[in-house]
């Protein structure tokens, strides 16, 4: 039975549905649970979470693939992102129950005098589907505000984002904070948006530049 | 089911109705003076039996007559052409309905090219840096053989965008003669598509095979009579204003058929049509009228198409200028006659002037295959392929063109805005604003499945490389290499033992075809 659901669970994620309501790339899936029941069809069943975890990740391989062959597109990758992450969100306090850890903390955050926000929910999206703990500081974020959050929450990884050339350069200022407050060596700085580059990425001392939120994931193995 | 076209359901206008008034009564005061010269006895003698003028022109080697065409032969004429014409198919997917008032546009291929363009790639290596290399296409023009009509019948059967198919190529094989060229070309299109087939027909003692073909394919006289699955076009007013003596012969006999038949004009403003728009139109206008009105002489309710080809003369050449700017405003003007006398409009877009795929190319056939088409002509002959002018083929071009048309069908869906659907989105904007991402991304998905978001373009390349041209001869590659649904084998077998004069190479189901 648990097994059945484990499955199920895998094959969800493929189709991106994240309860019962959403259509998925099946349409006659609709009305069936999704993620979020089966996850917790799955624990009432006593499935362990690393196990859930297992078939989820699973369930991603093979969409990251079908997004490799163009066979999917972003959105039906960020539905299965979303799908994951929403489990993610059921299984936190049983993992922390059980000390059990993620693959990192990651916060993310928009920086000062910008507000665009599409690409920094899109990489959160799927940095929580591929398993990290992500804590979203926001739009327009101040330097100081950024440098709290990282002393307080202890991310393991820091994503600045910003799509102008006029608030890029935040970015830099975020960085000489950290270094300011002596934080800089405890956690990994990443950035991204339009008009960034790794070039710039160098120049202001950040530890990456990510192209897009795959290419974060894929990066974040590297660290 | 016959196919849908596409309903343009605000057409682009240029002429004013009191221009099209005017168009039309100078169109009538040319038919009347100077009338036509005729080169064609038959014709001459219609007329003057229907009460126009005539007279003998004596100067000249060919035996010629003035014909001055009156008012109310025309306007009768007009009354008897039908208003709607049904093109058949094989399949029956794929009849087209033209109605005169309507402007439902369905896509076609054409013309008549001599010179099919064979694409291949070859390798250049960067002299600075001998590790990068690219792919570059190379064009080879060669003459068009029957088995290149066959491969261009099958590429368009497989692009949707596509609704009917006249030939693109001349075929001009060692053994095709004017005596067997008819039946081998209609049979090489009729076997590669099942989308109706048109094509001008070389020698008029062909006529009787070629229908005698269409008929047993379609399954008999009256099968073919409900059914046309062929049609054929015929230029036989000849710019200025002339009756041509053997193209007017095959109207005659065509229009006695009753099969349907295009009257096709193809003046050229500056030489053979005033460079004027107000000339150029008022003739081409008058041209055509004189065309429909010997077909309904000849045979009252003949399936008649206003045909319009119109071009302007470039001027360095003073050759046919498909890429002028005015070549499409003529070409709308046509539309909006043929409508007014709600005719179905054979119409052009799409020829360019450029010779080989390219940057050109694709801007000198959008150009014109948009606007014309916004403007809402039925059969809109719009060169799939066709490049310098209509000299010459090429498959790689085809499908490049299918991906506009892709783009323009979409562009010309009716909007799907109404009160369930905004109640919908409302709901939406609810929901999404509640949300801490505050993205609409996940309602994509559905809409995606349905095709209700236009595609790429589908020949994009990676990153900055342009593979464009790759890209599409893959795709041509891809759809040679498709089954098409061929003519059954007992009908080719009927064929192939009824009709004289077929290649036995066209034969798929004989095994020692060459």
């Amino acid at each position: 039975m648990s097994e059945d659901i484990i499955a199920v669970l895998k094959e969800n994620v493929i189709q991106g549905r994240k309860t019962q309501d959403d259509e998925g790339i099946d349409e006659t899936l609709s009305g069936t649970p999704g993620v979020v029941e089966l996850t917790q069809q799955a624990l009432a069943n006593n499935t362990p979470p690393q196990t859930i975890i297992g078939a989820m990740t699973a369930g991603m391989e093979i969409v990251g693939k079908k997004f490799a062959t163009k066979e999917y597109f972003i959105p039906d990758m960020l539905a299965s992102a979303e799908a994951v992450g929403a489990a993610m969100d059921i299984l936190k306090p049983l993992l922390e129950a059980s000390n059990i850890e993620t693959k990192g903390k990651f916060a993310i955050a928009t920086v000062k005098g910008d507000i665009h926000d599409i690409g920094k929910n899109i990489v959160a999206i799927l940095l929580k589907g591929a398993g990290y703990d992500v804590s979203d500081l926001g739009i327009d974020v101040p330097a100081d505000k950024i440098v709290e959050a990282v002393r307080n929450e202890k991310p393991d990884y820091l994503g600045l984002s910003a799509l102008l050339t006029t608030t890029m350069v935040e970015m830099g200022v975020v960085i000489e904070a950290l270094k300011t407050s002596g934080l800089r060596d405890k956690v990994k700085v990443l950035i991204g948006g339009a008009a960034i580059s790794d070039d710039y990425a160098q120049e202001i001392g950040a530890d990456a530049y990510c192209m897009d939120g795959f290419h974060a994931i894929k990066l974040l193995e590297t660290l | 089911m016959p196919r849908e076209g596409i309903l343009i359901r605000q057409p682009f206008e240029r002429l004013t109705d009191a221009q099209i008034q005017q168009i039309h009564q100078a169109s009538m005061d040319i038919l009347k003076n100077p009338g036509l010269t005729s080169y064609n006895r038959e014709a001459t003698d219609i007329f003057q039996s229907n009460g126009a003028e005539v007279t003998t022109i004596t100067t000249g080697d060919n035996p010629s007559w003035h014909i001055s065409i009156p008012e109310n032969l025309v306007l009768q004429a007009l009354a008897d052409a039908p208003k709607t014409v049904k093109l058949g198919a094989r399949n029956p997917d794929n009849v087209l309905i033209m109605k005169g008032e309507e402007p439902r546009v369905f896509f076609i291929t054409g013309s008549e090219t001599n010179i099919w363009l064979d694409t291949n790639f070859t390798t250049y290596v960067k002299k600075s840096q001998p590790g990068t290399e690219i792919q570059v296409p190379e064009f080879t023009p060669r003459r068009g053989t029957v088995a290149d009509l066959c491969n261009s019948a099958h590429v368009c059967e497989h692009l949707d965008t596509l609704d009917g198919y006249i030939r693109t190529v001349n075929i001009q094989d060692k053994d095709i003669t004017e005596d067997n060229k008819d039946v081998n070309k209609f049979f090489a299109s009729l076997n590669n598509t099942t989308k109706h087939v048109m094509a001008g027909l070389t020698s008029l003692n062909q006529l009787n095979n070629v229908i005698k073909m269409a008929e047993i394919i379609a399954g008999g006289k009256e099968a073919l009579r409900e059914n046309p699955i062929i049609s054929l076009i015929t230029c036989l007013v000849k710019s200025p204003l002339q009756f041509v003596e053997d193209t007017t012969d095959t109207f005659i006999e065509v229009c006695r058929r009753g099969l349907p038949v295009v009257v096709s004009s193809s003046p050229q403003a500056g030489t053979t049509a005033p460079i004027k728009e107000a000339g150029i139109m008022a003739q081409i206008n008058a041209e055509v009228l004189a065309g429909i009105t010997l077909g309904q002489l000849v045979n009252k309710g003949t399936p008649v198409i206003y045909g319009s080809v119109p071009v302007r003369a470039r001027m360095d050449t003073l050759g046919d200028s498909y890429g002028a700017v005015e070549t499409s405003q003529y070409n709308i003007d046509c539309v909006q006659m043929a409508r007014y006398y709600q005719i179905p409009n054979y119409s052009t877009s799409g020829v360019c002037d450029a010779k080989i795929p390219g940057q050109q190319s694709s801007i000198e056939r959008l150009f014109s295959n948009i606007l014309v088409t916004l403007s809402g002509p039925q059969y809109l002959h719009c060169a799939y392929g066709l490049l310098d002018c209509n000299s010459t083929f090429s498959l790689l071009q085809t499908v490049l063109d299918d991906a506009h048309f892709n783009m323009l069908k979409f562009f010309l869906k009716t909007p799907n805005i109404n009160q369930p659907e905004l109640d919908i989105v409302k709901q939406q904007i609810q929901d999404v604003s509640q949300t801490p991402q505050k993205l609409y991304i996940r309602y994509i998905r559905p809409m995606l499945r349905r095709g209700e978001i236009s595609a790429a373009y589908p020949f994009e390349g990676n990153g900055d490389k342009d593979n464009v041209f790759a890209l599409a001869q893959e795709k041509v590659n891809q759809l040679l290499a498709k089954p098409v649904a061929h003519i059954n084998p007992a009908t080719t077998a009927t064929i192939f033992s009824e009709i004289p004069g077929l290649l036995p190479r066209l034969n798929i189901y004989k095994e020692e075809r060459q």
